[in-house]
């Protein structure tokens, strides 16, 4: 990207957002930053319009009123700036693996043997090496995640959007994969907009927290977990302020649960 | 097929039923159904004539070009209708009303309009198939993943891209199925075609025969017309089968 966008601090804006499905009005005068090179979590209880929000920051979605900017541009549709990781995958089944992650690639015209080594690689990354010439349905729903994620990354955008990303894999490997993701928004100038239903996972990889209420919905309270941010990967599930914002998750959000 | 817990070959019910028929056959019990042994002799006599290989030639010809457009147009247009709302409004109707018109009827129509040659049975016989299979390539298309057609969006898929990457491929068990039925439904038009427009082909040999009783010959033909349109079909059948394992799992 050119210099000035990003001078701009926030990758993404969303501003007064209205949207309703019809007579279910899913987000009501929604509005949150995500700043640049940062992870945000949308944390909150089933049903209460994660996936839509994320939809319309992806350009999928159109809202009914409000703003929304990736760059300071305003989003008409999708753009190659965001790259989006599906909560079912969304895989293709007559595919096999190295297709199906070379895809967003594919659809951007890059030709055969380029895109095939960067997915090679992205492959090997989500650990699924040996697994190129599977197809979908003779993975784990794990590994058909993780396709998924490798797909996402293997575009390269600025904003990678992650519907649960880790929904289906394994507590090890989510482990795993938390760290990585530590890593990735660490080392990548990435901005992550990563929706979660643990709150532990949105405390340990998030720069913000945002936490949602139920239908229709709005922010009720954004938390920085900051203070552990330096910490290495295996203190911090010890620390005592993550251990409190997570109480302090649970405390706010147990009263929609019950 | 299973007998008193034996698995019998396949297609031995067709064995019985031959077997039945020989025996009727040979009691002599109708002119109508000589023993399928001489159907067989007669078959193997006819074959080879002139007469036989020209109106194969000709039957071929009507419904390989029908059949193919009926595929090259019936596809394309079922994916656009399950696409837009719009064009399934406006189309359904018709295809609806044209499946279960008895299109027979309205073979005169096409005589009045495209003549008395290979072009109106060629339209006949691609009317015969077409509806089945942008019915069934419409339907295909309906009940394709959305998450699939977002994702091809999202990663900035053209409408081109989406057609040929995505709603072909997600349609395609259920168009191979419209395509399997629609050529059993093509050799009916076809044939229909060749009775009603201009006696040529395997029709004018069915007429030949009928009007002149020869049951000998006008079985030979039918079993062949059969043995063909068996054949195609259970070629699709098994194409059918190739694409299903990831049908299940959309
Ligand atoms: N296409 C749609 N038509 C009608 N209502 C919808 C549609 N999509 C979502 N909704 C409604 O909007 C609300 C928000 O849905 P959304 O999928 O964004 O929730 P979510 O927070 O992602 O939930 P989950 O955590 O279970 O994935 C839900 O109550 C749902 O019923
Ligand atoms: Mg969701």
């Amino acid at each position: 990207m050119n210099d000035k966008t990003s001078d701009i601090e926030n990758a993404v804006s969303v501003h007064n957002v209205y949207k309703n499905y019809g007579d279910v009005e899913a987000l009501r005068d929604l509005s949150l930053d995500f700043p640049r090179g940062q992870l945000t979590s949308l944390l909150g209880p089933s049903g209460c319009g994660k996936t839509t929000l994320l939809k319309i920051i992806a350009g999928l979605l159109r809202a009914n009123s409000g703003e929304i900017t990736v760059n300071g541009q305003p989003v008409a549709g999708p753009g190659p700036d965001r790259a989006f990781v599906f909560q079912d995958f969304a895989l293709l089944p007559w595919a096999n693996v190295i297709r199906n992650v070379a895809f967003g690639l594919e659809l951007r015209g890059v030709d055969r043997s380029e895109r095939e080594a960067i997915a090679e690689k992205y492959i090997g990354d989500v650990g699924l090496k040996g697994f190129e010439k599977s197809y979908p349905h003779e993975l784990s729903g794990g590994m058909r995640q993780r396709v998924g994620l490798a797909r996402a990354l293997s575009v390269d955008s600025q904003v990678l959007l992650m519907d649960e990303p880790f929904s289906a894999v394994d507590e090890q490997t989510r482990r795993k994969f938390q760290e990585d993701l530590l890593k990735l928004v660490k080392n990548e100038s990435k901005t992550f907009i990563f929706v979660t239903h643990s709150i532990e996972e949105a405390v340990y990889v998030s720069d913000q927290v945002a936490i949602l209420l139920p239908r229709p919905s709005r922010v009720s309270e954004i938390i920085r977990p900051e203070g552990f941010r330096h910490k290495d990967a295996n203190s911090i599930r010890r620390d005592p302020e993550y251990l409190d914002i997570v109480d302090r998750i649970w405390a706010s959000l147990r009263t929609y649960v019950e | 097929m299973k007998l008193f817990g034996y698995q019998l070959p396949a297609m031995s019910s067709l064995i019985l039923w031959g077997l039945l028929w020989e025996i009727v056959g040979q009691l002599e019990l109708t002119f109508f159904l000589p023993p399928l042994s001489a159907i067989f002799s007669t078959l193997m006599e006819i074959s080879t004539t002139s007469v036989f290989l020209k109106a194969l030639a000709d039957t071929g010809y009507a419904f390989f070009i029908g059949t193919s457009s009926a595929i090259a147009i019936g596809i394309p247009v079922g994916i656009l209708m399950g696409k837009s709302r719009f064009l399934d409004e406006l189309l359904l109707p018709w295809v609806n009303m044209f499946l279960s018109a008895p299109l027979t009827a309205l073979v005169p129509v096409l005589m009045v309009l495209f003549g008395f040659g290979m072009k109106a049975i060629i339209i006949t016989t691609a009317l015969f198939a077409i509806w089945i299979i942008v019915l069934n390539s419409r339907a295909g298309v309906m009940q394709i993943n959305r998450s699939l057609v977002e994702m091809a969006h999202s990663f900035g898929a053209s409408p081109k891209d989406a057609f040929f990457k995505i709603y072909f491929w997600a349609a395609l068990p259920e168009i191979l199925g419209g395509v399997r039925i629609g050529f059993i439904r093509a050799v009916k038009g076809v044939i229909i075609g060749q009775l009603l427009i201009s006696i040529v082909g395997f029709g004018a040999l069915f007429e030949l025969y009928s009007s002149n009783f020869l049951m000998k010959h006008f079985w030979a033909v039918l079993i062949v017309l059969f043995a063909i349109a068996f054949t195609i079909a259970e070629f699709l059948a098994h194409l059918e089968r190739k694409v299903e394992y990831y049908a299940s799992r959309r």
